[in-house]
């Protein structure tokens, strides 16, 4: 599998990205917003980052972008699409997840460290983990309060599309659920588990010299489940 | 003919709006006692040229459940001035 990284005006997180996928032995390429076509690349991430501003709201402009195109082709036939903070913005406002992410609650920009349980491992990011696992990894969004109706989150729940949740580890000095998030997710996937979105931000840990490559495994899984794809 | 459009995005009723609270807190602490059930949204006025106003009102619809509110979390208005 080679990854298409998408760089939107604003997009500030495509390098350590592309860094993250190549440290986990994968391919990684980055693909401007206003190409029509992938190169070639059967799997995408959106980065974080500040596409278009975060004018009107996060992720509003970004998802009529020509690139959205054939990334919504790919998510429809199969191809795994990951978006990390602003891309988990970016697929929301493209209908391709469904809720929205809000300002936070506390109304403030959160940058810290934060205590996520892994709730599926058998999807493409999470397959090096084990269920259940908890990881801490940065976070660092204004806009990250996941909002859905009553109905979304019931079904989100009872389909198991939850893919991430904050979590109080005890004995952490982390807060728990730092930016409001209804029943405390972090991240879900679509029904066929290809569309992936979550604020933590796995490549801003993935390097031991940074203390911790607690985010590493979430890259090696994607070059896993690309491998797996190809063989299979 | 030339339209003047006026379009009105709020947080949905029930959502929590943290710039709101923030916003009555401090009306609050100015002595505006009496400020409750604060809501900030957005407003977007543009110039729209249409074949009438009825052509001119529906594009705004278009625009705003495009675009310019998401449906999820937001409700608007539209009002259009000739």
């Amino acid at each position: 599998m080679r990854i298409a990284v998408i760089r939107f005006p604003g997009t500030n997180c495509e390098t350590e990205t592309i860094e993250a996928v190549r440290r986990a032995g994968g391919a990684a390429q980055l693909i401007d917003y206003r190409e029509t076509s992938l190169g070639g690349c059967d799997g995408v991430i959106l980065p974080g980052g500040f596409s278009y501003g975060d004018y009107l709201r996060s992720g509003a402009i970004a998802r009529f972008a020509p690139v959205m195109q054939p990334i919504k082709a790919l998510a429809d036939t199969g191809g795994i699409v990951i978006g990390i903070c602003n891309g988990f913005q970016v697929l929301c406002e493209a209908h391709l997840l469904p809720g929205a992410l809000l300002h936070n609650a506390a109304q403030r920009f959160s940058s810290r460290p934060v205590d996520i349980r892994i709730e599926r491992a058998d999807l493409a990011v999470t397959r090096e983990f084990a269920e259940g696992e908890c990881i801490r990894i940065p976070q660092a969004h204004g806009e990250g309060r996941y909002v859905a109706d009553a109905e979304t989150v019931a079904a989100l729940e009872a389909d198991r599309h939850v893919v991430l949740r904050y979590v109080s580890v005890p004995g952490s000095d982390m807060p728990h659920n730092p930016n409001g998030s209804v029943a405390d997710i972090a991240g879900i996937c679509n029904p066929a588990g290809n569309v992936i979105g979550f604020m933590p931000h796995p490549e801003r840990l993935a390097d031991p010299v940074l203390g911790s490559d607690a985010g590493h495994r979430f890259f090696t899984s994607l070059v896993q489940a690309g491998a797996v794809e190809m063989t299979g | 003919m030339m339209f003047r459009v006026h379009v009105r995005v709020t947080p949905r009723p029930g959502l929590l709006d943290p710039q709101g609270t923030a916003v009555e807190h401090a009306l609050h602490a100015l002595g505006f006692a009496g400020v409750g059930g604060v809501r900030v949204g957005r407003a977007v006025d543009f110039a729209l040229e249409a074949a009438d106003e009825a052509a001119a009102n529906a594009d705004a619809t278009r625009m705003c459940e495009r675009l310019l509110a998401n449906p999820v979390t937001e409700t608007f208005t539209v009002a259009v001035e000739s």
